[in-house]
């Protein structure tokens, strides 16, 4: 049994150490807000926070997970009210929408550090995320309008 | 609704009547029956109204992105004069005999851009039909005449003395009311809803991570499966050592299937480990020399012969043996992987007296199909239940992983959720067939096209997925985009072979005109360059007599400016395709690097889709075909070594990414007319137009695809 910080709660999961994070969080946590994509970090659909930053969690092992705070897109935001999710619905990126979880995590931790980033910014942060329905446009707009939504909270 | 609802007499009503292609006539509420105070109505298959005010529109199609989980909504919406904040979304049953596509032979199919097209009018009426009802039923409880009632927003008012009813607080009475034959549909100048930029209703959970596709579906005591199947096409697996895999914790079954060996554990995690440590001996079967070279050349020596005519008008081969001037070309594309981002998945549970299946299907009653065949249980035991698609394509038309996971679940005798790793989705795949084509044209001395023709050798999609399309010895998916040119050329010629490879061949997102658009649109550039024309001109020359092509094709050079210089490095690309119902223009704007580095800066993209649902609907798919399009032309292939895919995962697969995504500018042709297809028609003409505008930048003309495999040099 390995005990993980999700979400800011306490789980315990049955699974072996070097099992990726991705399939303790979707398999032995219930937490299928995180996407399988590719399993090689290549296409960032299983994005997730540790510490803060935006990691994939299909090539992180339990083991290194453990003892740190892990975000999904189920925690990110108390009623998914974070200023790039609310940018997401404005700007209605979505199509079949599998990637964008991975795709929220990416913004909101470029966010983070990056408050009002450029599109060479965003290009840079996001390009490890693939989407095949094409919704790049959107996302760059929709990153513009996090970044604008944030400021105007301040 | 409850399916329990659908007696079998209703069914076949519905398949009579909407066979018909008539209006409606889904009395599904039981009418004469007694209705307790708390009864929903459900005037028809597609309507649920309930006492507190909420529509529920039962969507009989897929969502895979291309947002017909808002789109049908809104045509029923529309009519039934809905209040649009109180419209829910919910997926249908399989059931063909009521959601059964008229477009695609009454199958419950999600395909071929024909999810408007196909409801348009029986969507609508179903609306009229229930808003009809409720307004009689209004009119009964006053006791006035129903002509004298209005509906607006979800109630039914009678403006002489001001008395309003909620839709809701009328089910009970709506639901003893006749259903009208022939309910009166509005005039498309009063549409409210129709046309206007609707939020879609589906997609706030995938911005929260609750939203729920067909790899997140988990119940109790559900195992979770891999298969390994034969790498090489059509082999077998001889036989296996399970040791290595039962001897992983978790790991509970290992199980052989009609496509290869079933890995079941408590999780993914073990299931891929199990899946590692077992030895199979695979019977390669006859693909195992198959290769890329291989294949090329079996199509090349097809071509040889002449093929089965697609089209004829006028005497090409005469017209070419006297044309002032001759041009010919081969053109070649490759095979392509659908990779959606979700990879296959599905979840079967089968007991003695039903099953239920859970997956993002395409095509609900095939998935019911192969599980009764499978299982051996009646049609009506088996529950298809459609998640969202985490991408379609025509991927997920396909059974294949169905099947495997109904074997497996049925073997194992618990629920299972089958899981393809990437790296199965891109090598089981049924790819975009790979094709070789030789064109021919004749110009005459005032540089005027006189001839056309165009051989087209490739495997046939329908030859394995529908027989009964193949119309003399014609698969007409191969020659779509082809045999259609839409251009005032008096001599054509195009006929088609088909050639089986051993690959597995299937609907790639626009199908034949995919590869064909490329194909004509640049073979019609090398005509105008040959007759020394600007490629638009010749095009606008060519198009008299196609006023949608044309008007499209203007829209699309006036807002790129194509008469306007472009800075140094950059040129523009033109070309223009139908399909499904709608036709796209694109002007590419690209440059290409001293080192050869090919850009895409800018796309100006016109549509004429005919009547507009939800125009940001319409742009974002636009967008997103112009990305699986440049994906494709750029970069895309599989190729075969071994009777095998080479490719396996993104590295070698790569997909378009952000930092090279150009701004797509997407111009809509306002139309009265009836709607056309929007999730395909924007694939095809993006490939021609880019490559166009390479040879505008490079004098180099590219013929085979994709654009990754040639080297470029600026000129």
């Amino acid at each position: 049994m390995a005990t993980l910080n999700v979400n800011q709660r306490e789980y315990t999961a049955n699974a072996r150490p070097d099992t990726p994070l991705l399939w303790v969080l979707r398999d032995s946590l219930g937490l299928t807000g995180t996407k399988y994509g590719c399993g090689m970090a290549l296409c960032g659909a299983c994005t997730v926070h540790l510490d803060g930053e935006a990691v994939r969690s299909c090539i992180t092992p339990l083991s290194a997970a453990q003892g740190k705070a892990v975000i999904t897109i189920e925690g990110l935001a108390p009623n998914a009210d974070h200023p790039v999710q609310r940018a997401w619905a404005q700007e209605e990126v979505a199509q079949c929408g599998y990637c964008q979880p991975g795709q929220i995590m990416s913004a909101a931790a470029l966010l983070a550090r990056t408050p009002t980033p450029s599109d060479a910014d965003i290009d840079a942060a996001m390009a490890g995320n693939l989407c095949r329905c094409g919704t790049y446009q959107r996302i760059r707009r929709a990153i513009h309008t996090a970044a604008k939504l944030a400021g105007g909270a301040r | 609704m409850k399916t329990t609802r659908l007696s079998r007499r209703v069914f076949l009503k519905g398949a009579v009547v909407a066979g018909a292609g008539l209006t409606i006539g889904f009395d599904l509420a039981g009418s004469r029956r007694t209705l307790a105070q708390t009864e929903p109505f459900v005037p028809n298959a597609w309507i649920r109204i309930t006492p507190d005010d909420i529509v529920t529109v039962i969507v009989g199609k897929s969502d895979m992105g291309q947002g017909v989980l808002t789109s049908m909504p809104m045509l029923i919406a529309e009519e039934l004069e809905a209040d649009w904040s109180k419209v829910r979304t919910e997926q249908a049953p399989a059931a063909p005999q009521v959601y059964g596509n008229p477009a695609i032979g009454g199958m419950q199919l999600t395909g071929g851009s024909t999810s408007v097209r196909s409801s348009w009018l029986t969507l609508r009426h179903a609306g009229a039909a229930a808003k009809e009802m409720l307004v009689e039923a209004a009119a009964r409880q006053w006791g006035v005449d129903p002509a004298a009632c209005t509906a607006e927003n979800g109630a039914v008012l009678h403006p002489p003395t001001g008395r309003r009813l909620t839709y809701g607080q009328l089910t009970d009475t709506a639901a003893r009311v006749p259903v009208p034959s022939n309910p009166k549909l509005k005039d498309p100048k009063d549409f409210k809803l129709i046309g206007k930029r609707v939020k879609r209703l589906e997609n706030p959970p995938k911005v929260d991570g609750s939203a729920v596709y067909g790899i997140d579906i988990t119940m109790a005591g559900m195992l979770i499966a891999t298969v390994v199947r034969c790498p090489v096409f059509g082999g077998k697996a001889k036989s296996f050592d399970a040791s290595g895999a039962k001897a992983v914790a978790g790991v509970r079954h290992v199980v052989p299937i009609s496509s290869g060996i079933a890995v079941v554990a408590d999780a993914y995690w073990p299931a891929k480990l199990g899946r590692d440590a077992l030895v199979i001996e695979w019977d390669e079967g006859p693909n195992a020399g198959l290769s890329s070279a291989r294949i090329t050349a079996m199509l090349e020596a097809a071509a040889k012969q002449p093929g089965r005519v697609a089209r004829q008008e006028g005497d090409a081969a005469n017209a070419l043996a006297t044309a002032a001037r001759r041009v010919e070309a081969v053109y070649e594309v490759p095979f392509l992987a659908h990779a959606t981002m979700e990879p296959m998945s599905c979840t079967a549970s089968v007991r003695a007296d039903g099953a239920d299946v859970w997956t993002g299907t395409q095509w609900q009653d095939g998935t019911q199909k192969v599980t009764a065949s499978i299982t051996g249980l009646p049609l009506e035991a088996i529950k298809v239940h459609t998640t969202l698609l985490g991408g379609g394509f025509g991927r997920r038309f396909e059974q294949d992983f169905v099947t495997e996971t109904v074997e497996i679940a049925k073997a194992v005798n618990a629920p299972v959720k089958l899981v393809w790793s990437r790296e199965d989705d891109m090598r089981h795949d049924f790819y975009r067939p790979a094709t070789y084509n030789a064109l021919a044209a004749g110009i005459d001395a005032q540089g005027r096209p006189l001839a056309w023709s165009h051989r087209i050798v490739g495997p046939s999609i329908a030859a394995r997925a529908f027989p009964p399309l193949i119309r003399d010895g014609i698969d007409p998916t191969s020659v779509e985009g082809a045999a259609n040119i839409p251009y005032a050329i008096p001599n054509i010629h195009v006929e088609a072979i088909m050639k089986d490879t051993g690959v597995p061949v299937g609907f790639w997102r626009s199908v034949g005109s995919s590869q064909n658009a490329f194909i004509t649109e640049c073979f019609l550039d090398e005509v105008a360059a040959a007759a020394g024309r600007d490629p638009h001109e010749l095009r606008r020359a060519l198009l008299t007599k196609s006023p949608r092509h044309l008007a499209v094709l203007e829209l699309a050079a006036a807002q790129a400016g194509w008469e306007r210089p472009l800075p140094p490095g950059r040129a523009r690309g033109i070309a223009v395709a139908e399909s499904f119902g709608s036709v796209v223009a694109d002007v590419a704007e690209v440059s290409v690097s001293p080192e050869g580095e090919v850009r895409v800066h800018r796309v100006v993209c016109a549509v004429d889709c005919g009547l507009v649902v939800n125009p940001d609907t319409v742009e974002a798919q636009m967008e997103g075909a112009t990305v699986y399009g440049l994906t494709a032309a750029l970069r895309g292939a599989i190729t075969i070594a071994g009777g095998h895919v080479e490719q396996s995962n993104f590295h070698d697969y790569p997909l378009l990414r952000i930092n090279e995504m150009p701004t797509v500018e997407v111009h809509i042709l306002p139309s009265a007319e009836a709607p056309g297809g929007v999730g395909e028609p924007g694939t095809p003409p993006i490939a021609p137009a880019v490559v166009n505008a390479i040879f505008a930048a490079t004098g180099t003309r590219i013929r085979s695809l994709p654009i990754s495999t040639h080297e470029l040099r600026r000129v």
